[in-house]
């Protein structure tokens, strides 16, 4: 048995709770979550964020009459635990009569191992005084004429403890080191405005200790993205046809996201979601029939991606975690649901089962959705396009609640002609529909062109949970895709 | 704690907690400790069955220290045990004249001030969990819904080293859910603070009339520019979206503001339109994190024409501007769109041949110069022919700059608002919520 009690601010024994018979309860879980946030954030050269936030808790989960409930408290006292397993039982018990499905704790596997994110340092070793330092650094590259009217550089750094324990002799705990970045440059001329960032907001999210803090990097990127959103004031807008389209790996994140993770998980299938984030346009029997895109296309769900945000080695029902292919050749082959999902729909899926944190219950989640390299060099498929635009970095997202119609946009474009790059554009946007565009997908870029990018705000749920996913992509070419630009 | 306990031991527990933490304070400190907290039970409904129950306590103390001309934020989840927690205050304390040390000064800070003394707590009737379940479910038998019934305390209070002690405590509940026949939908919201049975088999029914109005023929609808009809639900998806950095002093001056133009004076909006904060709705409490208090009415647009971005003191002491009190992000907290003069029973009449959309979904900034807006039709969308209700029609996408829609496009408002109060439980349960009239627009532009 790991040492919970050293690593929280009371300290209480799962054992004891987990020995103790409660009549009624078929199995009895214990999720304990402590996690530090500390967010740093310089504006123009001046100190605009300090904050930290230390959330610790337990979730108790009960399996009674066949149905899961929960009873989640901060109270770590041995009588704060007892409490919240006489609310979790009693509730669950009331609830069973009126279950929408009957489960067993075959949905909750035993679980036992350790993990820990890939770090050089440690984040609880940061120096405070260094990470000031080279975000300051970032702004003050930013400032390269007086059109730059915002300079923004943020660090948000998650240190993340999860234990789970059972009645059934689960006894896991996983330790994650997480950093997520955001530079901001934004710049004016008379009523024109365009900001670049690092990639998208926030989209630099890593599993990564304190060693990503490199002042020299920092003020590199700080001067580029500013330079670019300079460039971009200068710029056309985004041409409004039919045109292909290179969408960067800072962007396929997104798509990949919208339109391949979010109707492929299995809770929106059965409509658990229906009330909120929405439904799915995929159907239980597309799986191993729906043609999703060309056979270019391979997706898959890897939480063992070194550094991607979203690795683990158990979800939060303790299933072990493990690369499956969803998407193979552009055929629909698995979805993304836990052993709770897969026993109602009866279809293939995944260790997802993931909540935000001790406060929720796990749904399905996305982890690392990642989309498999091919053959092309970045260059090969611009030379491939004889008219076209090639876009970067998302800035503004939409989705229909069945993942069907988007519409996308973009901080950059390049417009490529005649297989070469003749200039930037801005305000670039598309729009599609999910199948006939992955249909469209007419090149993929290779292994040494792939970038991992992650975010910590998929929101899904009721209640409302926000998450982490990490999204690995090449550049991809789509041909023939209704583009457009901005009014001004 | 028990539910009907839990708002006055907290007050107690806040207190305490402070009295000793603002104790602690050194000569060249000052603090603001910010409590939210609740006691709430989820439960989440598929097809009238529950897919899950969780009942969660939750107490959250965040303390803004400024020290030495530095500002740093520091919040923690509590126990609820006094000593343990009192033990939390003092390691939260420590921890920011440990980062004072290595914080350069913050030149935006302002000093505190005391901003008064308030106390407002509303007491509810809320149904046990078991109750909850049966009410629910018996009433809905025969249909498939979808949604979450939540209900318990919430709390949220400030107090500062300058003396300033506000306090918020309210019970309320909120059955937010959809009905379904296939992928045809209805969508409502009953909220409130004492559970009231008829209430809920009223709400109930209104939403079960307006999914048999979807088994009509559905109708194809080409792309092109219809005159629409949103009615509160979908207006107030949009007043969501003008939240996000369209009304922010802060965003404005950032040169990220979508109403720049409109601030500048380089565009109106049409004269029926004009948009304020309302603390009167009494949704939420009107003190900010500083427990800075707001005017009760807080006119934004008036008539068309800009009269102030919601700026914050830290915005303010910036900019040079004037602070009215805004939140930290300066979001809009209780939103009102004032109302026209169209009656509900005139509304399918005044819209003639055209769109009729109950709801809209996933709104975005597509174009922010020109406060250009994309998202989806969502729930009982009809297609409306010379007045009369066609049929439902399938998603369809919008792509429409609100200097247009809210100006020249503008026809009319409805005489009746609705007050859609807010359900989002990211972390925590939201206060506040939204008032807006229906609004019929010209030429509502439709793309994918």
């Amino acid at each position: 048995m790991l040492d919970i009690a050293s690593m929280t601010t009371a300290s209480f024994s799962p054992e004891k709770l987990l020995k103790k018979s409660r009549n009624g309860a078929e199995y009895v879980g214990l999720r304990y979550v402590r996690e530090k946030t500390t967010t740093r954030a310089i504006r123009n050269d001046q100190v605009e964020q300090n904050h930290s936030l230390l959330d610790e808790g337990v979730m108790i989960e009960v399996l009674a009459n066949g149905h899961f409930g929960y009873a989640a408290t901060a109270d770590l006292s041995e009588d704060g635990l007892e409490r919240a397993l006489d609310v979790a039982l009693r509730e669950t018990q009331k609830a069973s009569a009126r279950k929408a499905f009957s489960f067993s704790a075959a949905q909750r596997p035993v679980a036992v191992g350790k993990f820990s994110s890939p770090r050089k340092t440690a984040l609880d070793q940061a120096s405070l005084a260094e990470i000031v330092a080279s975000l300051t650094g970032a702004t003050k590259t930013m400032k390269l004429s007086d059109q730059i009217v915002n300079r923004l550089a943020m660090a948000m750094m998650v240190e993340t403890t999860i234990e789970h324990f059972s009645s059934t002799g689960s006894s896991a705990s996983q330790d994650f080191d997480i950093v997520n970045l955001h530079f901001a440059a934004t710049a004016a001329n008379g009523g024109e405005m365009q900001t670049r960032t690092l990639n998208g907001g926030f989209a630099r999210s890593l599993q990564i200790g304190a060693e990503v803090f490199n002042r020299d990097l920092f003020a590199r990127e700080g001067e580029k993205i500013a330079q670019e959103a300079l460039e971009l004031l200068k710029s056309e807008n985004c041409p409004e046809e039919t045109l292909d389209l290179i969408l960067m790996p800072d962007q396929m994140m997104l798509q990949i996201h919208e339109s391949i993770g979010h109707p492929l998980e299995l809770d929106r299938i059965l409509g658990d979601e229906r009330n909120y984030a929405g439904w799915s346009f995929v159907k239980p029997e597309d799986f191993g029939q729906l043609q999703y895109g060309s056979k270019l296309m391979n997706v898959s769900f890897d939480p063992t991606r070194e550094h991607e945000i979203a690795s683990y080695i158990f979800d939060d029902g303790g299933t072990p975690a493990k690369k499956e292919s969803l998407i193979k050749d552009g055929l629909l082959v698995r979805g993304l649901g836990s052993l709770e999902s897969q026993a109602r729909l009866n279809v293939p899926g995944v260790a997802n089962f993931r909540s935000a944190s001790w406060n929720r219950a796990p749904i399905d989640r996305m982890a690392n959705i990642n989309l498999e390299p091919g053959t092309q060099s970045l260059e090969e498929l611009i030379a491939s396009v004889e008219d076209g635009v090639l876009m970067h970095s998302n800035r503004s997202w939409s989705i229909d609640d069945y993942r069907n119609k988007f519409q996308f946009g973009c901080e950059l474009g390049q417009r490529i002609k005649n297989g070469k790059v003749v200039g930037l554009v801005k305000n670039p946007n598309y729009r599609g529909t999910t199948v006939s565009f992955w249909n469209k997908l007419a090149g993929v870029g290779r292994q040494e062109t792939v970038q991992t990018f992650g975010t910590p705000y998929c929101g899904k749920g009721e209640p409302n949970q926000v998450i982490r996913v990490g999204h690995a992509s090449p550049p991809c070419l789509f041909r023939g895709v209704e583009v457009f630009g901005g009014q001004s | 704690m028990k539910n009907q306990n839990f708002a006055p031991a907290m007050k107690e527990h806040f207190q305490k907690l402070t009295d000793e933490g603002l104790a602690d304070l050194k000569g060249n400190e000052a603090a603001v400790f910010n409590l939210e907290a609740e006691n709430s039970f989820f439960l989440r409904l598929n097809a009238n069955k529950v897919r899950q129950n969780t009942h969660i306590e939750q107490i959250i103390l965040a303390l803004r220290l400024q020290k030495d001309g530095k500002t740093m934020s520091i919040a923690r989840t509590l126990s609820g045990n006094l000593e343990q927690d009192k033990r939390a205050v003092q390691a939260m304390l420590a921890e920011g004249r440990k980062d004072s040390e290595s914080l350069p000064v913050d030149p935006l800070q302002m000093p505190l001030e005391n901003n008064g003394t308030s106390s407002s707590e509303f007491k509810g009737r809320m149904l046990s969990p078991e109750d909850a379940i049966q009410s629910i479910t018996d009433s809905a038998e025969g249909t498939d819904l979808a949604g979450l019934y939540c209900s318990g305390p919430v709390i949220s209070a400030n107090r500062n080293s300058a003396g300033q002690n506000h306090w918020f405590s309210t019970e309320s509940f909120f059955m937010d859910y959809s009905l379904y026949n296939g992928e045809k939908a209805a969508k409502a919201v009953y909220a409130g603070s004492d559970w009231n049975s008829d209430e809920w088999k009223t709400n109930l029914n209104r939403a079960k009339n307006q999914l048999s109005l979807l088994s009509r023929p559905t109708q194809n609808i080409k792309l092109g520019q219809y005159r629409t009809y949103l009615a509160p639900g979908a207006v107030s998806e949009i007043l969501s979206t003008m939240s996000w950095g369209g009304l922010s002093a802060s965003a404005w001056k950032q040169g990220q503001s979508p109403f720049r133009k409109l601030a500048e004076g380089e565009r109106k909006l049409s004269p029926k339109f004009s948009l304020r904060e309302n603390f009167g709705l009494g949704l939420t409490p009107a003190f900010n994190g500083l427990g800075e208090v707001s005017e009760k009415i807080v006119s934004l647009i008036e008539n068309g024409e800009f009269r102030q971005f919601l700026t914050s003191s830290r915005t303010a002491k910036e900019f040079s501007l004037k602070s009215n009190a805004a939140s930290e992000s300066e979001g809009m907290r209780s939103p009102e769109i004032l109302p026209g003069s169209l009656e509900e029973k005139d509304i399918l009449k005044a819209l003639g041949t055209g769109l009729y959309l109950s709801n809209l979904h996933y709104l975005n900034w597509s174009d922010p110069n020109a406060a250009r807006i994309t998202g989806m039709t969502r729930y009982a969308c009809f297609w409306v022919e010379n007045g009369e209700i066609a049929g439902p029609i399938k998603d369809l996408r919008f792509d429409e700059s609100l200097y247009d829609a809210f100006g020249d496009k503008l026809m009319d408002l409805t005489l009746g608002s609705e007050v859609d109060p807010a359900v989002m439980t990211y972390g925590a349960r939201s206060l506040g919520g939204k008032k807006a009239p229906g609004m019929i627009i010209n030429d509502w532009t439709f793309t994918l």
